[in-house]
């Protein structure tokens, strides 16, 4: 997990504190998934509940407008963010439209 | 300000992904909130548990905030230290006075309730503004699924194993937030992520509040209740439709009952969908109904008017 | 030394520590009371009431918590202090690792007491001795004049980029800790801001540049931790020596990791704490019988004074080295004779060491005794006897 490379004492910081913060985001979690939440662009109502549930965060708002084929206009799309999504599928339980389609994974 | 919908709640992420959670841990979704709620001026001790272990793997991080573990037993101890440091060193103007630090203990029930709950004793009655988050999974999950002071009655631990003899745990669940009422901090609550605003709200009031808070969360574990861990969430809102979890607050002593149920659910359908309970018989799951339904009569009576109705279904 | 920028006063060795401890000008303290070490908490507890220390004091439940609120403090850059004892020091001992592996500079008063069971509150060396491999800096004073000096030397040692580990400073408990002395202090504690200044060295929490300590580290990465503490712990030798040089040059007195008296015997006693005065005093007898003794303080032991013990040894005939605590099941039950032991080995010098255990939970130990001591340890030498077992002095049978 992750690439960083393995240094020695004299390169570390003192006491194992990380000085970078948030870097777990350059080790990504997403081969953890056997299952892949899609989002339905289509049936999605913007409700925003898989992005409060989601306990990664893998799911981001994202400022792309997007138009329905009965022509519903929204101003953002809700995206699942494959590199951390583990495929738990709270997001798919939780959708109270059914958006979001819960498919095996095929690697 | 209150949250009132989902479009209050801050975007920015301070805890960032790449941890080390299991696929579908309700602690990641609480504190990813309770981070929300909290902002970046905040400083985050977490005694030794799942959260601190699977965010904090060195080289890597999953803080975006300042953040520091130092044993299982001592975060409330820990928190002081720093309240007090701060406090002091804003007094000399080392550190910006006009600046508000939030500093937030996220303990599990271990570090909390067991091993942890005399340093919590102590914060408390010494007073320290700090906010004591606990996410409470009802067992040490991050030693492998033993029995803690807050697993429920009769649940399956590798502690508490279903034999001949014993069939899970014996006891009834430690009540934390109520004992942590007893010391008369100005706020307590108890909290539940299926009522992400509910909650999230009760974080609020008690970063504000003057002095030591309390929030007990309910957290869902799916590899030590065993259920699939796409019904996380689904199992928390159980939780409170059966009144095996009640969401409450006591803010400066006035008590009341946050997410009301008009019409309870039987607790077999939180017990029913969770491995740890299989071995249960009918007639367990009735002991398991009558206690909740006595909890239920204390608690309607405390507020004075029916806040959980009968079960229904 | 009376001149303007001291005042001599009577104080105990407790209230040297608190002394100690206001005029390094710290911000947090936690600390909670066990004989003998309280009345060092009641006294910073009175600075701080009456106005002359403005720090914060944490009321804390216990001594895990006191030194865990340490660790909060110092992390968000506080000059932190605290004091215990024997059972108090065990309760911390988990945390004594920790502070050191995070790297900070806290420091704390032991005032040193046997541990249970059974129960004693009485004085010995057992918790000092027990924290040995905890990677603490560990000063043992033998006066309260010493204690006071040495609290705020520690802050100058353990604050050194270069070291940046905790330190303690021990002395005898009820020996020293409530008998008094007199003690130059401060007149004003200014005189200390320039060879203490307040400056974080060290890596902390702050909402402006976020970190993260106390952080897993696995097989990968836990040896180099731990290796960077063993090379702070050897740079802090020659840090606690100039500390105490500067010390000397800006305030007129002296210490060393490793004191003697009487030097040129050809015998010497070696010991540490309060238990040196009761050497010295017997030197000066046996030195007017005509037996020339030597005495030597071990003023520090942890890291162990390598070099300094080598040379006032090396021409020796004989040494004789009192313990205050028993390391039991050990090859020498004495800790710091095995240590020495292991040192004249190393450097194939042959020295026959007589190792001593003596005032374990504060059997009185009187001169008489250390004459005592000389003598039976000359009898063994004159006879040829090499005693490779530590031998208790006045234990009844």
């Amino acid at each position: 997990m992750g690439d960083k490379p393995i240094i020695g004492w004299k390169s570390i910081p003192l006491g194992g504190s990380i000085t970078e913060p948030g870097n777990s985001i350059q080790r990504p979690t997403g081969d953890w998934r056997v299952f892949k939440p899609v989002i339905n662009q289509e049936k999605c109502i913007r409700c925003l509940l898989c992005w409060i549930y989601c306990p990664e965060p893998s799911i981001h708002i994202i400022d792309k407008p997007y138009k329905t084929l009965t022509g519903r206009e929204w101003k953002f799309s809700v995206e699942v963010n494959y590199s951390f999504c583990k495929g738990c599928g709270i997001c798919v339980e939780e959708c109270p439209v059914k958006a979001i389609d819960f498919i095996e994974e095929v690697r | 300000m209150h949250y009132r919908t989902v479009f209050d709640i801050p975007r920015d992420e301070l805890l960032a992904p790449g941890h080390g959670l299991c696929g579908g841990c309700v602690a990641g979704t609480i504190v990813r909130l309770l981070l929300k709620v909290a902002g970046p001026n905040t400083i985050v001790v977490n005694p030794t548990g799942c959260v601190e272990v699977s965010t904090t793997t060195f080289p890597y991080t999953s803080w975006r905030v300042p953040y520091i573990h130092v044993a299982f037993e001592n975060a409330a101890a820990v928190a002081s230290g720093i309240e007090a440091s701060i406090k002091v060193l804003q007094k000399k103007n080392v550190i910006d006075p006009s600046k508000k630090i939030n500093i937030i203990v996220i303990g599990g029930d271990g570090g909390t309730a067991d091993i942890g709950f005399q340093a919590l004793s102590g914060m408390l009655e010494r007073g320290h503004k700090v906010m004591y988050v606990l996410y409470d999974n009802e067992a040490y999950m991050n030693t492998g699924i033993q029995r803690s002071g807050t697993t429920p009655l009769f649940a399956w631990t590798t502690t508490t194993p279903i034999g001949k003899v014993l069939k899970g745990k014996i006891q009834v669940k430690k009540p934390v937030a109520e004992i942590v009422a007893a010391h008369r901090v100005p706020y307590v609550a108890t909290a539940n992520p299926a009522y992400f605003l509910d909650m999230m709200n009760k974080f609020k009031r008690g970063l504000d509040v003057d002095g030591p808070s309390f929030i007990h969360v309910i957290q869902p574990c799916t590899t030590g209740w065993r259920y699939d861990p796409r019904i996380g969430i689904k199992i928390a809102r159980l939780a409170t439709e059966t009144a095996m979890w009640i969401n409450w607050e006591l803010d400066h002593g006035e008590f009341r009952v946050t997410v009301t149920v008009p019409k309870r659910k039987h607790v077999r359908h939180y017990i029913r969908v969770q491995g740890r309970f299989n071995h249960l018989t009918d007639e367990d799951i009735e002991t398991i109904q009558k206690y909740v339904d006595k909890e239920v009569e204390r608690i309607n009576k405390l507020v004075g008017k029916e806040v959980i109705g009968p079960v229904v279904e | 030394m009376e001149n303007s920028i001291w005042k001599r006063i009577p104080l105990n060795s407790n209230y040297a520590a608190a002394y100690g401890a206001k005029d390094s000008d710290v911000d947090v303290v936690a600390a909670y009371p066990i004989t003998p070490q309280t009345p060092a908490v009641e006294k910073i507890a009175d600075f701080i009431s009456n106005g002359e220390l403005n720090a914060e004091m944490i009321h804390v439940e216990s001594e895990h918590s006191a030194m865990s609120a340490c660790i909060g403090a110092a992390a968000v850059g506080a000059r932190t202090f605290t004091a215990t004892s024997a059972q108090g020091l065990e309760l911390m001992h988990e945390l004594l690792h920790i502070a050191s592996g995070l790297r900070l500079p806290i420091v704390m008063a032991v005032a040193s007491r046997a541990l249970s069971a059974p129960l004693s509150i009485w004085g010995d060396y057992s918790d000092v001795i027990n924290i040995r491999d905890t990677s603490w800096i560990i000063l043992i004073a033998s006066t309260a004049q010493e204690v006071y000096d040495s609290i705020i030397q520690a802050y100058k040692i353990a604050e050194d980029p270069d070291v940046l580990l905790p330190v303690v400073v021990a002395y005898d408990g009820f020996m020293m800790s409530h008998t008094y002395e007199l003690v130059y202090v401060a007149k004003n504690p200014e005189i200390f801001r320039d060879y203490i200044p307040k400056k974080v060295n060290w890596t902390i929490l702050n909402v402006e540049k976020p970190i993260t300590m106390g952080a897993v580290a696995n097989p990968d990465w836990y040896y180099e931790f731990k290796y960077q503490q063993v090379l702070a712990m050897k740079r802090s030798y020659s840090v606690i020596k100039n500390s105490a040089k500067e010390f000397e040059k800006r305030y007129g007195r002296s210490y060393d990791t490793v004191e003697v008296y009487n030097n040129g015997g050809k015998i010497a006693v070696l010991t540490y704490g309060g238990l040196f005065g009761t050497v010295v005093e017997a030197i000066d007898y046996m030195n007017k019988q005509g037996t020339q003794i030597t005495g030597i303080k071990l003023r520090l032991f942890r890291p162990f004074p390598l070099q300094e013990i080598r040379k006032v040894i090396e021409d020796l005939k004989m040494l004789i080295v009192i313990d205050r605590a028993i390391s039991f099941g050990a090859p020498i039950e004495g800790t710091v004779a095995m240590e020495i032991s292991a040192l004249l080995h190393r450097e194939s010098i042959d020295i026959p060491i007589y190792s001593y255990i003596a005032s374990i939970g504060q059997r009185t130990t009187t001169e008489e005794d250390i004459i005592g001591i000389v003598k039976d340890a000359v009898k063994l030498f004159e006879s040829g006897k090499r005693i490779s077992e530590s031998i208790y002095w006045g234990v009844r049978e």
